[in-house]
C-alpha cells in the first residue's frame, strides 16, 4: 500500500497549485518612473525602463532591480519589503500603494506601469518626498496616551469590547498613502489631512485616555476634521485596510456630541 | 563638516533606542541617530508577542522564564543575564500597557497571553502561556506606542542619519567613546556627534542571507562599526533561522501561529514535529523544528513539485480565531501567495531571521572590549548587542522583551553615566575616515557592481552558512567571502551626486555585510560541535568540555594593511542551571 499523500488526504486548491508550481513564466514589463533629482535638472521626467520579471514579484522587486541592474541613480524609500514599515508609498498607475504590497500581476503589466512620487508633498528626488510636514500633523494632534492621577501598580484594565473600539486605527504605519491621496490636502497642505487624524481617533476612543477633549478641539480647527469632505480616497488607499473616512467621521460625530 | 554635542547619542530607533531614548531624554540632553525613520524599524515587523511571567491566565513565574530562556539558548545563555531578563520582562510588558499599548485583553480585561515555541511551565513539563500580544503585530504595536512616548517626551530624532563610524580616544591608557561620524542621506553631509555616551541600538544584520524575514536596511552598520574600531563580535557564528517565513521569500509567518494552534506537516499530511519533539511538537525552539524541517525536506518529504518545503496548517482553525487573533499573517499569505488560508495550508521553509551574536555587553549595557574591560561611555542594546540573553538559540518573544528591558537599562546607563563624566575630545580629523571611504566609493571608476557581489553573498551564505553546516561549507563560504571582499575593493557606483545617494549608501552597507558575514562564517569553522542555533553535521552534538564558552571575534590588520578575523573565547556565566540533554 502506497502511502497516502496530501492530494487524497486534502485536495489543493487552484490557487495552492499555482503558488507552490514553483513555475515562473517571466514576462517584460516597462516601468515608466517619474525621475526628479535638481542637482541635475529643475524638471521632472518620465523614464522607462525596460525588464524582465516573474509576475508574482512585488513592484518594489521590479524597481530594485531597475536600480541594481540598470539605473544606480534611482532613488525611493524601501525597508521591511512586506508591507509593514509604511516607507514605500507610491502612486502606481494612478493609485497611491505601498510598491511592495502590490503584485506585477495586478497592475496591468501588458501596458507600462506609472510610478510616481505620492501627490500634495514635496518631492526631493525621485520617489522621496518631504515627510517632515506629515510627521508634523501627527505631532500636533498629541499622538500619545494621556493619564490622569496615578498609574495603577499592575494593568489598567480594559475589555476587549473596549479594545474593538479603537482597534482599526492602531494598524496605521504613518505611510502617508491616505493622506497624500487627499483632493482636500493637495489643495491645502496645512489640513491636518487622514493620517493624523486616524492617529487622534486612536487615542480619542481608548477608555484609557483622558485627553479626547484636547484633541477634539485641536481638530476642530479650520484646517481639522471639518475639511473632509468624505471622498473615500484615504479609505481606498490604506494598505492595511483602516475604514480611514469611517474614522474621520466617528471624530466629527464626537466633536457633535462630545460622546466618545 | 558639522559638529554637535549631546550628553547622550543613540543610533538607532527601533524598540531598544527607542526605549532608550524615552529614559535617556528626561536625564540627559540626548540626540537619536536613525538611518530611517524611526516608525520604519524593524521591530514593527515582529507579529507574536513579547514574554512574560505575568500569569495572567495559568501558573508560571521568572524562575521557569529564566530556565526556558537558558536551555532555549541550549546552555550558551548568561545565567545571570537570563534571569534580569525574565524578572525585569513583568515590569517591561506593564510599562509598555501604561504607556498606551492596546494588548489583547482576557474575559477580565487584563493582558492576555498565549503559547511560545520553548515556553514551558515547570522545566519542560509543558507549552504555558507567557506571551502577550496584540493579535500578530505586537512589533508594530511596541513601535508605534515607543515612538508615540518617544512624541510626548520630545526626544529630538535625526532622521535618514547613518551613523559610519565610531570614535574611541585613549585618555591615561583607558579606551573611551567621544563620539559618532554621521552622513546625512539628505545632503551627503558628514556630521560628527561628540557625545560623553553612546549607545549602539541599530538591529541586526540579516541581509547576507538571501531568503530572510529582515529588511533591506539590515546591514549590521552597528557592529561594523565597532568591529573595524577593534571592538569584539561575540558569538556571530549564532544565526537563527525561523521555521516558518513564506517558501521562497522568507516573509515572516509568526510562531504564535502555532501558539494558536497552527501544526507543520509534510507532504504526506503528518504532524512530523510529533517525531521530534514528542512534548513541545510545533512549539519547540526554533532551531529544533528548523531542523526537522530541513530533515523532513532532505528525507523526500517535502511538498511542492521540488519537495523543497513544508505548510503550516491553520485550516483545522475557525476563520473568526485567524481574523482575531493572526489576522496580518493570513493576509500575507493571501497577497503574496495568492491562497486564503482558510481553507489551505501554506507553503513554508526557514527564513535567517535573528543574530544571536552581537557587539558584547555586560548586564548593565555597557560595551566591553575583550572579556571583561568596559568601554567607558559606551552601550549597547537590542539585536546589535550580545548580553548573552539568547545564547545559542533565542526563544520567540524573548527579542521584543530584550529590547525593553535592556533599551530601558541602556537608557538609564548611559544617561546617568553623561550626568558625571566630561566630553572625551575629538580625535583630530574625526570625519576623515569616513569621508575618504565615501569619496573613494563615490568617485570610484571600478567595474565591479554592488547588486551582483551582494547577490553572490547571500547565494553563499545561504548554501554554505545556513541551517547545516560542515567544515566543507563553511571554508566554501570563507573562500567566497575573501573573493568578493576582493571584488568589492573596485566598486563603483552609479549616483555620483549628493542628494539622497543611496546608491553610494547600498555600497557602504554592503562593505558592512562583507565584514560580518567574514566573522560570521570563521566563528562557525572553529566551533566543532553543534549548539542551538549553529549546527556542524561533522560534528553532530554538543561539546561542553571544549565549547561552552563565546567566541569573541576581532579584527586582527598586519603590516600590510591585510585584515583577517582572530578568535578569542570568554567563559559562560552559571549560576542555577548545568548543562542538561535538550529535549522538547
Amino acid at each position: 500500500m502506497s502511502t497516502p499523500t496530501i492530494d487524497e488526504a486534502n485536495p489543493h486548491s487552484a490557487a495552492l497549485d499555482a503558488a507552490e508550481s514553483g513555475k515562473v513564466e517571466l514576462i517584460t514589463v516597462t516601468l515608466r518612473i517619474r525621475r526628479f533629482n535638481p542637482e541635475e535638472h529643475p524638471d521632472a521626467v518620465w523614464v522607462d525602463y525596460q525588464l524582465t520579471v516573474d509576475p508574482k514579484e512585488r513592484v518594489l522587486d521590479a524597481i530594485n532591480r531597475v536600480k541594481w541592474e540598470q539605473d544606480g541613480t534611482l532613488t525611493y524609500r524601501r525597508s521591511c519589503a512586506h508591507g509593514v514599515c509604511g516607507s514605500d508609498a507610491m502612486r502606481i498607475n494612478g493609485k497611491n500603494r505601498l510598491a511592495c504590497k502590490t503584485l506585477i500581476k495586478d497592475v496591468n503589466p501588458e501596458k507600462p506601469i506609472t510610478i510616481e512620487a505620492i501627490k500634495g508633498m514635496t518631492v526631493l528626488k525621485d520617489l522621496v518626498v518631504d515627510m517632515d510636514p506629515f510627521f508634523q500633523a501627527y505631532r500636533d494632534v498629541m499622538p500619545f496616551l494621556i493619564t490622569k492621577g496615578n498609574a495603577p501598580t499592575r494593568e489598567r484594565i480594559q475589555s476587549e469590547e473596549d479594545v474593538q473600539r479603537f482597534e482599526d486605527t492602531t494598524k496605521c504605519i504613518l505611510c502617508a498613502a491616505c493622506t497624500s491621496s487627499c483632493p482636500v490636502f493637495w489643495n491645502d497642505g496645512q489640513y491636518f489631512g487622514p493620517a493624523a487624524i486616524v492617529n487622534a481617533h486612536r487615542f480619542i476612543f481608548d477608555s484609557r485616555d483622558e485627553g479626547a477633549e484636547q484633541r477634539l478641539e485641536i481638530l476642530n480647527d479650520r484646517e481639522g476634521v471639518w475639511r473632509c469632505r468624505t471622498t473615500f480616497n484615504c479609505t481606498d488607499a490604506c494598505p492595511r485596510g483602516i475604514e480611514v473616512t469611517k474614522a474621520i467621521q466617528e471624530v466629527k460625530r464626537a466633536l457633535i456630541t462630545r460622546r466618545y | 563638516m558639522k559638529i554637535h554635542q549631546y550628553d547622550t547619542v543613540i543610533v538607532g530607533a527601533g524598540g531598544a533606542g527607542m526605549r532608550a531614548a524615552v529614559e535617556a531624554t528626561k536625564r540627559s540632553r540626548t540626540a537619536v541617530l536613525t538611518k530611517l525613520y524611526p516608525t520604519r524599524s524593524h521591530t514593527g515587523a515582529a507579529q507574536g508577542g513579547m514574554a512574560a511571567a505575568l500569569a495572567n491566565v495559568e501558573d508560571d513565574n521568572w524562575e521557569w522564564h529564566t530556565f526556558d530562556t537558558v536551555k532555549g539558548g541550549d546552555y550558551l545563555v548568561d545565567q545571570d543575564a537570563a534571569e534580569i531578563l525574565a524578572k525585569e520582562a513583568i515590569d517591561a510588558v506593564l510599562d509598555l500597557e501604561k504607556m498606551g499599548l492596546p494588548f489583547n485583553r482576557t474575559p477580565e480585561g487584563k493582558i492576555d497571553q498565549r503559547r511560545f515555541g520553548g515556553h514551558t511551565r515547570n522545566h519542560g513539563e509543558a507549552a504555558v502561556r507567557r506571551s502577550c500580544y496584540a493579535a500578530d503585530r505586537t512589533g508594530h504595536m511596541i513601535l508605534q506606542t515607543l515612538y508615540q512616548n518617544c512624541v510626548k517626551e520630545g526626544v529630538e530624532f535625526f532622521n535618514e542619519f547613518y551613523v559610519l563610524d565610531l570614535l574611541l580616544v585613549e585618555v591615561d591608557g583607558v579606551k573611551k567613546v567621544s563620539g559618532v561620524v554621521s552622513y546625512e542621506l539628505a545632503t551627503g553631509e558628514v556630521h560628527v556627534f561628540q557625545a560623553k555616551s553612546v549607545i549602539f541600538a541599530s538591529g541586526g544584520n540579516g541581509k547576507f542571507f538571501k531568503v530572510t524575514s529582515n529588511a533591506h536596511t539590515l546591514t549590521g552598520d552597528g557592529q561594523a562599526a565597532a568591529y573595524r574600531r577593534g571592538l569584539p563580535l561575540e558569538d556571530m557564528e549564532f544565526f537563527q533561522f525561523h521555521p516558518t517565513g513564506i517558501w521562497r521569500m522568507g516573509i515572516l509567518l509568526t510562531e504564535g501561529a502555532r501558539g494558536e494552534g497552527g501544526i507543520l506537516r509534510n507532504k504526506d499530511g503528518e504532524r512530523f514535529m510529533e517525531r521530534y519533539a514528542p512534548v513541545m511538537k510545533d512549539l519547540a525552539s526554533r532551531d529544533v523544528v528548523s531542523r526537522a524541517i530541513y530533515s523532513e525536506i532532505r528525507a523526500g518529504r517535502g511538498c511542492g513539485l521540488n519537495g523543497d518545503h513544508v505548510y503550516l496548517d491553520l485550516t483545522h482553525l475557525p476563520p473568526e480565531q485567524l481574523d482575531a487573533k493572526l489576522p496580518d499573517i493570513t493576509e500575507f499569505a493571501r497577497t503574496y501567495l495568492g491562497i486564503e488560508p482558510y481553507t489551505d495550508p501554506i507553503p513554508i521553509q526557514p527564513t535567517a531571521h535573528y543574530a544571536m551574536g552581537g557587539i558584547p555587553t555586560n548586564n548593565e549595557s555597557e560595551v566591553l572590549l575583550d572579556n571583561t574591560t568596559v568601554v567607558p561611555g559606551l552601550y549597547a542594546a537590542g539585536e546589535v548587542a550580545c548580553v548573552s540573553v539568547h545564547g545559542a538559540n533565542r526563544l520567540g518573544t524573548n527579542s521584543l522583551l530584550d529590547i525593553n528591558v535592556f533599551g530601558r537599562r541602556a537608557g538609564i546607563a548611559a544617561a546617568k553615566y553623561a550626568e558625571t563624566a566630561e566630553f572625551v575630545e575629538l580625535p583630530e580629523n574625526p570625519a576623515a575616515k569616513v569621508v575618504e571611504m565615501l569619496e573613494t566609493i563615490r568617485t570610484s571608476n571600478g567595474t565591479e557592481r554592488v547588486g551582483e557581489i551582494r547577490e553572490a553573498l547571500q547565494q553563499s551564505m545561504d548554501t554554505n552558512v545556513s541551517v547545516y553546516r560542515t567544515e566543507e561549507t563553511l571554508k566554501q563560504a570563507v573562500a567566497d567571502i575573501a573573493e568578493l571582499k576582493e571584488r568589492y575593493k573596485n566598486i563603483s557606483v552609479m549616483d555620483k551626486g549628493k542628494r539622497y545617494n543611496t546608491d553610494l549608501l547600498e555600497a557602504v552597507e554592503l562593505g558592512n555585510l562583507l565584514d560580518l558575514a567574514e566573522v560570521t562564517a570563521v566563528s562557525a569553522l572553529a566551533r566543532k560541535e553543534s549548539r542551538g542555533g549553529h549546527f556542524r553535521e561533522d560534528f553532530p552534538t554538543r561539546d561542553d568540555v571544549n565549547f561552552m564558552r563565546h567566541t569573541m571575534a576581532y579584527r586582527e590588520v598586519d603590516a600590510n594593511g591585510d585584515t583577517s578575523v582572530r578568535l578569542d573565547y570568554k567563559p559562560v556565566v552559571v549560576t542555577r542551571y548545568q548543562p542538561m540533554e535538550r529535549k522538547y
